[in-house]
């Protein structure tokens, strides 16, 4: 601009690498499952290894439950009930207590083995997911001396002994959902967590025997998909909370029908993100991808139905676009990675033939240029435009860091095409004005609409799905009810 | 003239701003980064007190910020009231380091155009190679967006080869929308700069005001190919706090923008915080705030 800029040499900056140091991680090289207050070896002697999906590499061996350790668990846990529900309500909130400020404690090993075996970015797991769960845990722990007010009744009971089943894209946080309610109701549990990954299930168990937390009040028994469905099948359990996947919650429906075995699922979705065109434009782009590339897409509620208003389409895909090649795709570990590793070389393949789909169906692909590493599972954000309502890809869930682009005409075409889908999890609207907000919000069948923001948890507000996406409540007092009995 | 305010979520901005906060810069990066951030600065100083003795030293200080880094580049312009132009210009010949004046009634602008022009005009007769005006606050609360960019284009006409920074005073608009508007008014109406604030106001360069402008830079210039550039003023008094506004460039308008002929940070004291943060990368050591001359 004058002549001095000749004599200014350009300097070139970019960030330097900044991995989180994982030297202070101290993790055993095998984990026995967790029974009775203290870590055993698996009746059949079974330890697989969990991955570092990264990388690839083996992190630890852990046990894997067999159904003679179920019937052991079971056991375990029934002996504990009657124990735990009869302590004074004060001193449950106190063990839930202490587990939060433990969480706390160790926020910063819990993050990064999180994000070790699970592959989010640590960003996510030390700003959202470890917080997150140490919330859970105070937040019920305030619930377990005023249960009856939580719901509305004189008196209530726990169920008993409740068997959990968590998925592996927030492993700890959706671990803290579970338990945090089931034991300030004053049930005992038993946790599986996922095959892909249990670590941070492992690590709070530790943290229950730091708390002194009584044995057999929690329990936790790492396995694949059949422990969680030999679990579901043991007679002994009165309710079963399960998160995973629709085909998966359906089977455990049909395994518990006919018996007295409460029943929550919280499943699959394809939430629609409805942008209007009096939205602000700039803070809509940021929902969407917070909705969609927030944890590599791997989010029940994941904002994977974008429904733009055609008067603004070209200048939010515009907007997204130049938005989505500034994100920062790599090293799970390093402080500004924004899009971290798929889970799984198995969840690696299912995104990969969705969106192969959604090509040959016809929509248009654009996937952002970024370096993958050589070694472990990735995907590059990807973004679907021409997008019909009937391709795949805007039907079934992706479970990935892919977004399908539809478009509307008017407010009720948007509902129309929201409301025109086999689940009902989530929604968002962006709109500036605030009775359209109302309007919309009431109209959509979703379990949760954000406004103006997207993936915003709370432990105060509930979280659960209409239709296919499942049926119960967690969070808030809402989620009390799926773990009482109202006796007057 | 019938004003439609644009839609900025405050939630939304705010959070995205503070996201982009948590940027780790680290070593070789940190280091670039302050080299970076001094030749962006526009040392300034406005005070009722500064002397042509004072300008002399600052100048000097902007010139060469730290003897014995030499690596450190010098500030990309020294900012003082028009009274002082002379006194800087002729201390900065030769140097490479330019001379900003502030006018136009500065801070208030609560002067009549004619009086705004008039400053102008003996700023740059004086050798103010940059001008950083003030709107008309008052004119723009009231809804008077013609009167506003009527004076943004009057003094930007005496300015003649002087470049035009325009001061929103962002602390005093009230809201995102309204700083989204006014840049816009001020990119229209000629500014080749837009400015956060005049650093006398209660708040400053915020992180989401920032993000606000620079995302109005960006819309700006590809509905028009007009590239304007930013300055931050105001509140930016930390390394850490510099760092995060060229986080905010580098990720809104890209690493093409990262140049002291687009962006600019308005400051008097966060130079020696830079210096002693450079210092710590090399030595391994915090030192002390006496290590460095004041100006």
């Amino acid at each position: 601009m004058t002549a001095s800029a000749e004599t200014r040499t350009s300097i070139v900056w970019d960030y330097a690498p900044a991995p989180e140091s994982a030297d202070h991680i101290r993790l055993k090289d095998r984990y026995g499952l967790f029974v009775g207050g203290e870590f055993r070896d698996p009746a059949d002697g079974r330890y697989e290894p969990t991955i570092n999906p990264a990388n690839e590499e083996p992190i630890a061996e852990v046990a894997w439950a067999g159904p003679g350790d179920i019937a052991a668990a079971v056991e375990s846990a029934r002996e504990a009930q009657p124990k735990w529900a009869g302590l004074r309500e004060l001193e449950r909130a106190k063990y839930l207590f202490r587990i939060a400020r433990l969480i706390q404690e160790r926020a910063r090993e819990l993050a990064v083995v999180e994000s070790m075996d699970g592959g989010k970015p640590l960003r996510e797991s030390r700003d959202v997911d470890i917080p997150l769960a140490a919330a859970h845990f105070f937040h019920y722990a305030g619930w377990a001396d005023k249960l009856h007010y939580g719901v509305n009744a004189r008196e209530v009971a726990p169920l008993g002994v409740v068997g959990q089943i968590v998925p592996w894209n927030f492993p700890l946080l959706m671990a803290a959902w579970k338990l945090a309610p089931a034991l300030a109701c004053g049930n005992t549990a038993i946790l599986k967590p996922a095959e892909t990954t249990p670590l941070t299930a492992l690590l709070l168990a530790e943290i229950c025997q730091e708390a002194e937390l009584p044995p057999g009040v929690v329990t936790i028994l790492p396995g694949n998909g059949e422990t969680g469905a030999a679990l579901v099948r043991s007679k002994q359990i009165n309710k079963i909370a399960f998160t995973g996947s629709t085909a998966v919650g359906r089977d455990i429906q049909a395994a518990l029908a006919g018996q007295d075995t409460k029943l929550t699922l919280e499943l699959g979705g394809k939430s629609a993100n409805i942008v209007f065109e009096d939205a602000a434009l700039d803070q809509a782009v940021e929902g969407i991808v917070n909705g969609i590339f927030f944890n590599q897409g791997h989010v029940c509620c994941a904002g994977s139905r974008l429904l733009i208003q055609e008067s603004v389409r070209d200048e939010v895909i515009a907007k997204l676009w130049q938005r989505m090649r500034r994100l920062r795709v790599g090293d799970p570990l390093d402080k500004n990675t924004d899009v971290g590793a798929i889970n799984s070389a198995e969840q690696l393949e299912r995104i990969e033939v969705l969106v192969a789909a959604g090509e040959s169906e016809g929509a248009t692909r654009r996937t952002i240029e970024c370096e993958l590493p050589d070694r472990g599972y990735w995907f590059a954000p990807t973004l679907f435009t021409d997008v019909s309502p009937a391709h795949r890809i805007a039907v079934e869930e992706i479970f990935g860091p892919v977004v399908s682009v539809l478009t509307f005409r008017t407010q009720a075409e948007a509902i129309e095409k929201a409301n025109n889908s086999r689940y009902g999890l989530a929604a968002g609207i962006w709109t500036d004005k605030g009775a359209k907000a109302f309007e919309v919000a009431s109209a959509l069948k979703a379990g949760v609409v954000w406004q103006n923001t997207y993936n915003h948890f709370d432990p105060t507000a509930a979280f659960g799905g209409y239709k296919e996406s499942g049926f119960g409540r967690e969070g808030g007092p809402a989620g009390l009810r799926p773990y009482l009995q109202v006796i007057r | 003239m019938i004003r439609r305010l644009p839609h900025v979520d405050r939630v939304g901005i705010e959070e995205r701003a503070a996201q982009l906060g948590k940027r780790s810069i680290k070593t070789t990066a940190k280091q670039q980064g302050i080299r970076l951030a001094v030749s962006m600065l526009d040392l300034t100083t406005l005070e009722g007190a500064d002397t042509p003795g004072k300008v002399r030293h600052l100048c000097a200080k902007g010139v060469c910020p730290a003897p014995t880094m030499p690596e450190i580049p010098s500030v990309a312009a020294i900012c003082v009231y028009p009274q002082l132009v002379a006194t800087a210009k002729e201390a900065l010949h030769g140097t490479g380091v330019n001379v900003a004046s502030v006018a136009t009634g500065f801070p208030a602008g609560q002067v009549s155009l004619e009086a705004k022009l008039r400053d102008t005009e003996d700023a740059v007769a004086a050798g103010a190679d940059e001008i950083d005006m003030v709107i008309s606050r008052e004119a723009f609360l009231a809804g008077d967006d013609t009167r506003v960019q009527h004076e943004i284009v009057a003094v930007k006409e005496r300015c003649g080869d002087a470049h035009l920074k325009v001061i929103l005073e962002t602390a005093e608009l009230g809201s995102y929308d309204h700083v989204r508007h006014a840049s816009m008014i001020a990119m229209e109406a000629g500014a080749d700069f837009i400015k956060t604030s005049t650093g006398k106001a209660s708040a400053g360069a915020t992180p989401g005001v920032c993000l606000v402008m620079l995302e109005a830079i960006r819309d700006y210039g590809e509905r028009t190919g007009r590239i304007v550039g930013f300055k931050a003023a105001g509140g930016v008094s930390t390394s850490k706090a510099a760092l995060h506004r060229l986080v905010l460039v580098k990720e809104t308008l890209g690493d093409e923008w990262l140049t002291p002929d687009r962006i600019r940070i308005g400051a008097s004291s966060v130079l020696n915080d830079l210096l002693m943060q450079y210092a710590k990368t090399e030595t391994g050591r915090y030192g002390r705030s006496e290590d460095f001359s004041k100006e």
